[in-house]
């Protein structure tokens, strides 16, 4: 199974500082108590992905990938990483080929933000820009196409295993050391859905009276970036309907009210798919108060403001 | 003119990624649009009239809202508006037509 390999113990003599795949993980679990003051007994926590440093929650399963392919020697210096991304998981491929030397090649639609273009050209990563009225489908379908070529490796996040095993083996055993196994309610957002199944799976294996529920956009046409709308998406090949207890919708003016009242209540700039999953967390915090209930929610924060900050809806 | 359809939003116009429309401005071949298939507007619109802040209308490859005339701006029937969310998603596009499940 891929897991990320832990720093090793500086005895004296040894090399020091931290290397980048163990700057990986083991992010803060931040606690949102203006947003739960009025529901005594609730709290509301979030993990704070941006701290990876990639900047995203992506490169938990971008490494996991990675390492299994630098393993299989499916990746090296004449040997390209092929994915289609239209954010984060390109951002953690740039990163960790640059880091560890093998090249990157990514199929992207060309209206993702300038600011993300910048990055991916900042980290030496090989981009092939797709139409951006085809959406991902059309980054999807250059990368099927160039697969077939032997020099690339097509890593395929959407039907990798590593996606989920990342979060199974990392993330939900941080979540239950983080709050002494005392998490009630997990919610997380799906885009390859990575995060949010390979959690859930090891949490109801650990207890499985905690209630995972499940967020995506309202609506197939959305501002939710990362996130898909099951529906009517082509679904990921790791994807499991049949294990969330429940699934939330946000909208996405929700969840643009959410990241800038993060912003103005909490001090924290989220991403747009943080928003919304704090915007369903605080729809189950109500909930269980309403009831009487006590509850220790965990959500996921995929990621910071920083690459937004472009983006109209702040300043309306 | 020819007005674009996002993916997402081709269930709407039998899978067609473009349709024609006769308007002078954008203006006109947006209300042309919504004309035909209504449920166009809450995906564009706010429910107080404005453009969702996510979606961006190209006129050929100029974003509307920076053009001097904004949506006002004169269009030739040999132009193309296309409609363009801000982001791409992180996720796979709709699959246009029959939705999997
Ligand atoms: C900003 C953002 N939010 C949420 C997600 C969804 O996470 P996952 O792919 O693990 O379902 C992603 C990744 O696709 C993302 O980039």
């Amino acid at each position: 199974m891929a897991t990320i390999a832990a720093p090793k113990s500086g005895s004296p003599g040894t090399t020091l500082g931290t290397p980048l795949l163990a700057r990986i993980g083991n992010t803060p679990l931040v606690r949102l108590e203006h947003l739960t003051a009025d529901l005594p007994g609730i709290q509301l926590l979030g993990k704070a992905e941006w701290h990876n440093p990639g900047g995203s929650v992506k490169d938990r399963a971008a490494a996991a990938i990675v390492l299994e392919a630098l393993r299989n020697e499916q990746v090296c210096p004449g040997k390209r990483l092929l994915d289609a991304t239209s954010g984060n998981t390109g951002i953690a491929y740039a990163m960790l080929g640059a880091a560890l030397g093998f090249p990157v090649t990514l199929c992207m639609p060309s209206n993702v933000s300038p600011e993300r273009k910048r990055i991916l050209r900042a980290y030496g990563a090989e981009v092939l820009w797709t139409d951006p009225a085809e959406s991902s489908d059309g980054a999807i379908r250059k990368a099927r196409e160039l697969a077939a070529d032997p020099q690339y490796f097509y890593a395929d996040q959407y039907s990798n295993p590593s996606t989920w095993r990342a979060h199974y083996s990392g993330t939900a055993n941080e979540i239950l050391e983080q709050t002494g196994s005392r998490i009630t309610h997990f919610v997380a957002g799906l885009g390859t859905t990575g995060t949010f199944m390979g959690v859930t799976r090891r949490l109801k294996e650990v207890n499985p009276k905690i209630e995972c529920i499940s967020m995506q956009p309202d609506s197939p046409f959305h501002g939710l970036e990362g996130l898909k709308h099951m529906a009517t998406a082509i679904v990921p090949a790791i994807y499991d309907p049949g294990l969330a207890d429940r699934n939330v919708e946000v909208e996405t003016e929700a969840a643009y009210a959410m990241a800038k009242r993060l912003a103005r209540t909490e001090g924290l700039l989220v991403g747009i798919s943080a928003a919304a999953a704090v915007a369903a967390s605080l729809r189950i915090a109500e909930e269980q108060s309403a009831l009487g209930k006590e509850a220790v929610i965990v959500t996921i924060l995929p990621d910071a403001a920083d690459k937004y900050l472009s983006e109209r809806f702040w300043g309306e | 003119m020819t007005i674009e359809i996002p993916t997402p939003l081709r269930v709407y116009t039998a899978n067609q990624s473009a349709v024609a429309v006769d308007a002078n401005t954008v203006t006109e071949a947006v209300s042309a649009l919504l004309a035909r298939y209504p449920e166009f507007k809450k995906h564009l619109y706010t429910p107080d009239g404005k453009l969702r802040s996510f979606v961006n209308l190209y006129l050929n490859d100029e974003d509307v809202r920076y053009l001097p005339q904004g949506e006002e701006s004169a269009v030739q029937p040999s132009d193309t508006l296309s409609i363009i969310p801000s982001i791409a998603g992180g996720g796979l596009a709709v699959q246009a037509g029959a939705p999997s499940a």
